[in-house]
């Protein structure tokens, strides 16, 4: 079976973001950038299913800038066959991305779309759900595990105070979470064999997308700082303060 | 137009996290006007209802009945959204996992946008929310005419109880032949749970291994407190991920928050700096946790621990 993951090119999750001097949104200028860490697992899972002989051919897409092709390279040197960009400049909500998705899967008719729970910029959480709306198909999100069988698919789903198991027929729609499974590094021989997989780009206009969202981005502020505390010299003087003072014990 | 919130529920209790969502949603109302009604969805919640009427500032409380809305799959619930939202202008629910399942379903099959984890009310259509874990506070607003959002329920002062809200039944039925139960496994550890626990007792790479954890439980015993731990930590192989707080794992805002041999790192800060009191234990005086934390104690972790249990 094809199976399709979706990957985000995000600024990378150890760099200290800044916001522009004139609120207008995260500087983003001279900033390391990577993949989404749960699109990293959502390729992982990709790559593994076709190791397991499962998956016959995974495909990666990404929506974003041009830059967004290091992600798709570095989802084809992790194991990944081919590769789809849709190259738009402009700020992407979830709901378009969905929208945009769902054309790949028109025409691509995957079996199974595995993407990231939320992307660590917008923490927003909603792309795979709302894909599997716009789709018709059952979603099975934040997964830490995954079966496929026959027409199938039994996810284990990290909820709120544990696990939840569900079937779900296929064609599904699943978004990972962290335990899922533990992402490999790319090796130099297979990021140099990446360059040749192919890679093709669309424009959101070759899809019929209309990006443009109703959702307007009116300040982004720094919330207000953490002023330091004080440090105390014993344990008897911490658990005083956090009586006396803090009122918290 | 009114403004329908979507109960969380399980073993048929209401969470608490729905009267956090309805004063949400009532600070909406202020600006826009209309009724709030609950929406409870599930297999025989009868109590759960009359759990949800005694809320303040409840209209209507709206009961969906019926097994498949058991264990609220986000398939059938969505579609029973889908259903009644044409009587409203807002569907709202808490950003747990089961309102982050469900309402960005709702959205799409509406053609609309979702706004996720709500943490201020501007006006009608205008609110604040959290981007890069809390790192960015995003102003934002939505033109829909159906407004979709999940709440960040830290960010809401509960409604009181003492309301007597009218109780009707909802008698949609939907199909779902896409998803099915099997089973689940809820955690039975005496401790709360990390995302919801009022104390949470964290270790870092400074714990040295997993058996030192055990450390922390004296006093996350005496405190009634769930254990976290850093992402360090985790990558150690001492603690298995769900134990993460941090970007990358749960963001936690508590009463109190004792990080222990931990850090620092942006990655670990970014998911429990809106904690109200932070406690620093650590070896290192430069360690960059001592700039968030509200009381630092340098020091052996392995002297301090033991004493601190005694001592609580």
């Amino acid at each position: 079976m094809k199976v399709l993951v979706a990957v985000k090119r995000v600024i990378d999750y150890n760099v200290k973001i800044r916001v522009k001097t004139d609120h207008s949104d995260v500087d983003l200028t001279n900033v390391k950038m990577a993949m989404n860490p749960f699109c990293e697992i959502a390729v992982e899972e990709a790559v593994r299913l076709k190791e397991q002989g499962v998956a016959t051919e995974v495909v990666a897409v990404s929506i974003g800038p041009k830059a967004a092709q290091e992600q798709l390279r570095t989802a084809l040197a992790l194991g990944a066959d081919r590769a789809i960009h849709i190259e738009t400049d402009e700020r992407v909500e979830s709901l378009a991305v969905a929208k945009l998705l769902k054309n790949v899967i028109d025409e691509e008719q995957p079996q199974l779309t595995i993407l990231g729970k939320q992307a660590i910029d917008t923490d927003n959480n909603q792309t795979g759900q709302m894909l599997a709306a716009l789709t018709g198909l059952p979603q099975g999100t934040f997964a830490s595990k995954l079966e496929v069988q026959d027409d199938k698919l039994q996810i284990t789903r990290e909820i709120d105070g544990g696990l939840q198991r569900l079937e779900l027929s296929l064609p599904a729609i699943v978004t990972t979470d962290l335990r899922l499974n533990e992402p490999r590094y790319a090796k130099l021989p297979d990021i140099m064999k990446a360059k040749k997989k192919p890679l093709e780009t669309k424009s959101p206009a070759d899809l019929g997308v209309e990006v443009a969202s109703k959702i307007s981005l009116l300040k982004v502020e720094t919330p207000a700082e953490r002023k330091g505390g004080i440090k105390v010299g014993s344990v008897d003087e911490l658990v005083d303060k956090l009586k006396n003072e803090a009122k918290v014990l | 137009m009114s403004l329908l919130v979507l109960a969380d529920h399980h073993d048929g209790h209401l969470d608490d996290a729905t009267a956090s969502v309805i004063a949400a949603a009532r600070q909406i109302a202020e600006h826009a006007g209309g009724d709030v009604d609950v929406l409870i969805a599930g297999d025989d919640v009868g109590s759960i209802a009359e759990a949800a009427a005694k809320l303040d500032g409840v209209t209507r409380v709206r009961v969906a009945d019926n097994t498949v809305y058991g264990h609220q799959l986000a398939e059938p619930l969505a579609d029973l959204l889908v259903s009644l939202a044409d009587d409203y202008a807002y569907v709202l629910t808490s950003a747990s996992t089961q309102g982050k399942n469900v309402l960005p379903r709702l959205a799409a099959l509406k053609d609309v946008s979702q706004l996720s984890e709500v943490m201020g009310v501007d006006s009608a259509d205008t609110f604040k929310r959290p981007i890069y874990a809390g790192n960015a506070i995003a102003t934002v607003q939505s033109s829909d005419d159906l407004k979709v959002m999940t709440i960040r329920t830290t960010a809401f002062d509960a409604v009181g109880q003492s309301n007597d809200a009218a109780i009707e039944p909802v008698d949609t039925v939907v199909d779902n032949s896409l998803s099915r139960f099997v089973d689940e496994e809820l955690a039975k550890s005496e401790r709360p749970e990390l995302g919801g626990a009022k104390v949470v007792v964290s270790g870092g790479r400074g714990m040295g291994n997993g058996e030192n954890f055990k450390l922390l439980e004296g006093i996350a015993d005496k405190l009634g407190a769930a254990i976290g731990a850093s992402r360090a930590a985790v990558d150690a192989g001492f603690v298995p991920n769900d134990y993460q707080v941090g970007q990358t794992g749960k963001i936690v805002a508590p009463e109190l928050y004792i990080a222990v041999g931990i850090s620092g790192a942006i990655q670990h800060l970014a998911g429990m700096k809106d904690s109200k009191v932070i406690v620093a234990i650590n070896k290192d005086e430069d360690a960059p946790i001592f700039q968030v934390a509200d009381y630092g104690l340098v020091g052996d972790l392995f002297e301090i621990l033991p004493e601190l249990e005694n001592k609580l």
